[in-house]
């Protein structure tokens, strides 16, 4: 089982599952608010990167125009395609939309609090192999576009699944490498911990976090990686409009289409949630005022810091060009793999040596 | 009581793919019911205790080594597999030993007297027990292990390259 706190032990169980269903209610809304909001962001950055208003029209600033898209998207109709698959082409958004959203239960978004006499972690569960259960979730999450691209049954669907399942598997092998030097500064598979040993400052000025203690170039190669896994420009070849109409996602509509798009914006703010504690610290940060806002304040930290990840996210997909496939598969195993690895050799044998 | 019932339940599912894994005429439904034969295993190991073993199983086994298959079922678009009777020498002799195999097998778990039963989440699989196994008591095995898996990668290529390239060497034309 994972591993219980000692503070949840002493709760009661009836205790336990209302707080347990209350945090799990307040993550996923909040997820997918963010979901809703990172779109939202995405149209407005793009549009000014191009000299353009964006959306301006349902709201003031376009702020309600997330509402107006899912409403759009639920009153489409919902062709399928004679030719398909049908169990499958059915399931497939699905799994996708499920494994992106599971991934987020074992983040944490800031330390113990205590509402009147009850207590608990700001996350849903605290896992002792936190990392392992999030890479985990979010491989089998590949089985939800490789499977739409098959079930399709259409060329550039088939080959959109199959260049974002190779790329995927490919860009998972330097993803996790380049976690494993921050493992082995931690010592510990858990995100807490993580989070934990990046506390405090160098020379009263430099937060200790991974990215300024010695894991620089683990983080890019994270950065890197992640764009990959989550098909983003300039890795978004399993859509490439250019060649392949639309990808994996060709013969979709209505809410099915949704599903994916909303999949795709959760995985990238669960890699930008890691990013950030594994390599930002997560919530810390300085903390003044008075208690209220201290105790809101690594919350606010943590949430800074994965908008400046998706503000990176769009920033890079409107600045840089897409690769070409074989360019895409050679720099994944012949420039990110050989660095990572040594990366996790450095990382070994400073630690080693310092021990 | 709890675990027990999440247990079992977890069990039929795995036994449930299992046998859809068989059953199933088209690949890649087979592929998919093994991945839910992997993800089930995976949940049982956690129950058991086993937690970076429960991860490991997710990660490489329905993450890595099962895309590869699907991806491969994808690429060479295998469609249904043609029904047969099968053949009367699997039936004579497969049901009867299938049998005989569960008899012995549950006789002996059942009158071996120095066995006993371990109560579920009574054993701990974190990191670190597993990690001090492997990297101590047996690092021989393991190292010996990843030089099998070289050798066996190093024979997918010899076997998936055209004839007599192994012989020239890398192709000058190449990158």
């Amino acid at each position: 089982m994972p591993h219980q706190n000692t503070k949840d032990i002493s709760l009661s169980i009836t205790t336990f599952i209302i707080i347990s269903i209350i945090k799990s209610l307040a993550v996923v809304s909040v997820l997918l608010t963010a979901v809703a909001y990172s779109v939202w962001l995405e149209r407005k950055v793009s549009a000014r990167i191009q000299n353009r208003w964006g959306p301006t029209r349902v709201g003031p600033f376009g702020l309600l125009q997330p509402l107006a898209d899912g409403a759009k998207f639920i009153f489409k109709e919902d062709l399928t395609q004679p030719h398909v698959y049908k169990p499958l082409y059915i399931a497939a958004p699905i799994i996708a939309l499920v494994f992106a959203i599971t991934s987020i239960s074992v983040i944490p978004f800031g330390n113990w609090v205590t509402v009147g006499p009850w207590g608990t972690y700001l996350q849903i569960t605290d896992v002792n192999i936190g990392l392992l259960v999030v890479l985990g979730i979010t491989s089998m999450g590949v089985y939800g576009i490789a499977l739409a691209g098959w079930s399709s049954n259409n060329k550039y669907s088939l080959l959109g699944g199959l260049r974002a399942s190779a790329q995927m598997v490919s860009y998972e092998v330097s993803l996790g490498l380049s976690l494993v030097g921050v493992l082995i500064m931690a010592g510990s598979l858990s995100l807490r911990d993580i989070v934990d040993a990046q506390g405090g400052v160098f020379w009263g000025f430099i937060p200790r976090w991974n990215i300024f203690h010695g894991q620089t170039i683990a983080f890019f190669i994270y950065l890197i990686s992640a764009y990959a896994e989550t098909n983003r420009t300039p890795f978004d070849l399993p859509e490439a409009e250019s060649e392949l109409v639309a990808g994996y996602h060709t013969e979709y509509s209505a809410m099915k289409f949704a599903m994916f798009f909303m999949a795709e914006y959760a995985n990238m703010v669960t890699v930008a949630c890691l990013a950030t504690l594994l390599f930002l610290g997560g919530w810390h940060g300085p903390i003044f005022g008075p208690p209220i806002l201290q105790a809101l304040m690594p919350v606010f930290w943590f949430c800074l810091k994965v908008f400046f990840f998706i503000f990176l996210y769009v920033w890079v997909r409107w600045t840089l060009p897409r690769f070409r496939y074989d360019q895409l598969m050679a720099f994944g195993w012949k420039v990110l793999l050989p660095l990572a690895v040594a990366n996790v050799l450095v990382t070994a044998l400073i630690v080693a040596w310092r021990a | 009581m709890f675990h027990l019932i999440l247990f079992l339940f977890f069990g039929a599912i795995c036994v449930a793919g299992a046998v859809n894994l068989l059953v199933q005429s088209h690949p890649i439904n087979s592929a998919l019911s093994l991945i839910a034969v992997m993800a089930s295993l995976a949940a049982e190991y956690l129950l058991l205790g086993a937690e970076f073993v429960a991860a490991v199983q997710v990660i490489v086994y329905a993450g890595a080594i099962m895309v590869l298959f699907v991806i491969t079922i994808m690429l060479l678009n295998a469609g249904k597999e043609e029904r047969t009777k099968g053949s009367r020498v699997a039936i004579l002799i497969g049901v009867p030993g299938v049998l005989i195999g569960g008899v012995l097998v549950a006789w002996t778990l059942l009158h071996r007297s120095d066995m006993q039963s371990v109560p579920i989440g009574a054993l701990r699989g974190d990191p670190r027990a597993i990690a001090r196994l492997l990297f101590h008591q047996f690092l021989l095995p393991f190292e010996v292990t990843s030089v099998l898996i070289l050798i066996a990668i190093m024979g997918a290529v010899v076997l998936a390259s055209p004839p007599g390239a192994v012989a020239r060497g890398p192709r000058k034309d190449e990158g």
